[in-house]
């Protein structure tokens, strides 16, 4: 068996073929909780609007991810290392050259985008479980980079970096908190559409073309190695976006914040929400966010074996995980419709 | 029918001024914020009980426990304790999420001895914004003891930075020609050490140090170090290492027989844990310095402070390790806690709360060394300075020297 043929196996079994049409949410729908997402902060308390938030920037990563693994077949273990550096990428520019939270963001993009896609060249080379593994190396690697002597004046070492929460703009009569979750909101939305049509475009055939069979793809002239690169850089990205939003949410970036376990926290939110569903990344990020809460409230000492458990009857009772309920209501809602 | 009414009215009216007034009397007496109340005081605390440091979760099941007995003694000055505690997994990011959420949605009084030094970085600067009491935590750190920029946040047990002055002092004067080796844990503990030893060592420390090596935690045995340093020969090792790596150490040293001066940082010194494993034979004459008891030291058996405290853990911790030093650790910060908010009376209010913590003159917890005593002021927010030599002989550490004060000042 060929290393190519190796890649093609496995993608099989890894990664279903999700068609594009099903990736999305249709109009209304996504009109309805764009609705829902504006008008909610109006009524709840800030400590609400800043989990809201938490949620669109961990959503956002966790999309990120969808694109690289749902879109293109990839796998990575290393997206906290994206979010690393999109986080400090931000917080260094506010805090040292007084940088407009604003304007942090598109260049944490572009640095993350330019990192990830030098990442994806060697990466090439590797493919499923070797890909995972490369992947979680460099998540494994970034806390300690973070905590480099010659790095440590610029990103303060172990002690990290304070960020300062910007306040709302044209003296908007807001918390920032909920000027925070409107501003986060944009940007969430503005990346949305944009993975959306990505996904839609030539470019986004080309990654599912590569995703569902290699050989195949290459042979109808996609440059296979380019759109694999593209996607680490793209994944990579979106990533250091939510990165940059963490980091002014959180006013506060330490190595200690971008350990493995995020990384696989962001995994885990991608399995729950649905392989390859786009909206679904938001359901995950909810899953992360606030089942462990949950476990902890039911168990203080085994609220690890607790999460284990509601996480174990997920995968085992819906295994696509929100898109396959998303399905299941629409099928439901159908038949309603008919009768 | 004019009349009843006007009657009615002005009884109304008495009525009403008789409550104001009452009630007006009362607030003087009584004052409260969001969190206190005639029946109950509401205390938050963030703690590692899951991920990388969740042994150290111990502490806040120690504080769980304790406010428990506070409780069941009939509260204080009549009120329950309500303890609220979450679990950080030691990341910064969920340590601003559950304070929020302690604070916005649980109202809590205080925040009380949140653990590690990252956690407490990220929820410093919310806290002071807010107004709301960051109480003891649970640190070394030297930053906390920064009343002028932060004056609401504290800290508890001595820093590292000034352990490290009061060793570098004590061999100023007893070995001023000292070879000095020092191994360190490279990160902000083994650092703050590294930095203070410096500090207290002054113009002297570039001749007397001969060597610094550092390990990562992530390294399954120092045993190599040891043999690089005492290749540079030096006659005194200073260990600033966590207690797996500090056992090693102490057992290595022997196993070369070598016999350097070996010096060991406080947060090693338990006896079960360490010196037990690195072989009572290797340990002896091991320095260190120290300001709690050590529950595995049987020279404490028959303290009156430890007393309390067995029976203490057998009644509310049943089957819990004693050996675990962060069960003594928890025991006392829990006890200062209850020591200010006896202090603060009915004057329940976060300033005052602030106000009595840094008031505190000659407190002794419980599970501090004789002598040890806490005291902070407006300018001081370090509320445990003060530590003393101690010696390991036979099976115990002995203590010796006076009592030595070395408060560092936050930059």
């Amino acid at each position: 068996m060929s290393a190519a043929e190796e890649v093609v196996a496995e993608g099989h079994q890894a990664v279903e073929a999700v068609p594009k049409r099903a990736m999305t949410l249709g109009t209304g729908t996504s009109l309805l909780v764009l609705a829902v997402l504006l008008l909610v902060p109006v009524f709840v308390k800030n400590f609400i609007i800043f989990q809201m938030t938490m949620l669109l920037i961990y959503g956002l990563a966790v999309l990120a991810l969808n694109i690289l693994t749902g879109g293109s077949g990839q796998f990575s273990l290393g997206q906290s290392a994206f979010y690393a550096v999109g986080a400090y990428t931000s917080a260094v520019l506010m805090e040292y050259f007084n940088v407009n939270y604003a304007l942090t963001i598109p260049v944490s993009a572009a640095v993350c985008f330019g990192f990830g896609y030098l990442f994806g060249k060697p990466a090439l080379r590797l493919s499923g479980v070797y890909l995972a593994l490369a992947t979680f190396a460099l998540a494994t690697a970034m806390p300690q980079l973070l905590k480099l002597n010659f790095l440590e004046h610029w990103t303060g070492g172990v002690q990290g970096l304070v960020v300062t929460k910007p306040d709302a703009p044209f003296g908007l009569p807001m918390s920032q908190d909920m000027w925070l979750y409107y501003f986060t909101l944009i940007v969430t939305v503005a990346i949305y559409v944009f993975s959306v049509n990505l996904l839609r475009s030539r470019s986004g055939r080309a990654f599912m073309a590569i995703r569902d069979n290699e050989i195949a793809a290459s042979s109808m002239g996609v440059n296979v190695a380019l759109y694999k690169t593209l996607a680490f850089g793209v994944s990579a990205g979106i990533t250091g976006v939510a990165g940059s939003l963490g980091a002014i949410a959180v006013q506060f970036v330490a190595p200690d914040s971008y350990t493995i376990t995020l990384a696989i926290s962001l995994f885990l939110g991608m399995v729950v929400g649905g392989v390859g569903w786009l909206p679904g990344s938001f359901v995950g990020a909810a899953f992360i966010i606030f089942v462990p809460n949950m476990a902890e409230s039911i168990s203080k000492g085994l609220s690890g074996a607790v999460f284990g458990v509601l996480l174990f009857l997920v995968i085992y009772l819906v295994p696509h995980g929100a898109r396959q309920i998303a399905i299941l209501g629409q099928q439901f809602a159908g038949k309603l419709r008919r009768n | 029918m004019r009349f009843g009414r006007t009657l009615r009215a002005a009884a109304l009216v008495t009525a009403t001024a008789a409550i104001a007034l009452t009630s007006g009397a009362a607030l003087a007496q009584k004052k409260y914020d969001t969190g206190a109340s005639d029946t109950e005081i509401k205390i938050g605390n963030i703690m590692p009980y899951s991920g990388p440091a969740s042994a150290y979760g111990i502490i806040g099941k120690t504080e769980e426990a304790y406010f428990r007995m506070i409780n069941d003694k009939g509260g204080i000055n009549g009120r329950k304790i309500n303890f609220v505690t979450y679990d950080d997994a030691y990341s910064p990011p969920k340590a601003v999420e559950q304070v929020r959420k302690l604070v916005e949605s649980d109202e809590v009084l205080a925040v009380f001895n949140p653990l590690g030094t990252p956690s407490n970085s990220a929820i410093q600067k919310y806290l002071n914004a807010k107004k709301i009491p960051q109480l003891f935590v649970a640190t070394g750190a030297t930053k906390w003891n920064d009343p002028k920029n932060f004056p609401w946040t504290i800290g508890w047990q001595p820093s590292y930075q000034s352990e490290a002055q009061i060793y570098a002092k004590w061999l100023m004067k007893e070995k001023p020609d000292a070879k000095v080796a020092i191994l360190y844990q490279n990160d902000d503990f083994g650092k703050d050490y590294l930095k203070g030893t410096k500090d207290g060592l002054g113009a002297k420390a570039s001749s007397m140090i001969v060597m610094e090596e550092s390990y990562e935690v992530s390294e399954p045995s120092v045993d190599g170090h040891i043999v690089k340093i005492k290749a540079a020969n030096p006659d005194v090792l200073l260990i600033y290492a966590t207690p797996k790596f500090a056992a090693q150490t102490i057992k290595k040293t022997a196993e070369l027989t070598w016999k350097p001066l070996q010096i060991l940082t406080n947060v090693s010194i338990s006896v079960g844990s360490v010196m037990k494993p690195a072989g009572f034979d290797a340990a002896q004459g091991v320095l260190s310095a120290a300001y709690a008891k050590d529950s595995t030291d049987p020279q404490w058996a028959n303290d009156p402070g430890m007393k309390k405290w067995n029976e203490f853990v057998d009644k509310y911790m049943p089957g819990a390790d004693k050996t675990d030093t962060a069960m003594v650790y928890g025991y006392g910060a829990a006890s200062t806690l209850a020591k200010v908010l006896e202090m603060c009376g009915d004057d329940l209010t976060r300033a005052n709360l602030m106000k009595q913590a840094a008031s505190l003159k000659d407190f002794a917890p419980d599970t501090l060394l004789p002598g040890v005593k806490i005291n902070t002021g407006p300018t001081d927010f370090a509320p445990i300075s003060q530590l003393q030599m101690q010696r390991f002989k036979g099976e115990k550490w002995e203590l010796f020297g006076e009592i030595i004060s070395g408060d560092v000042a936050s930059e």
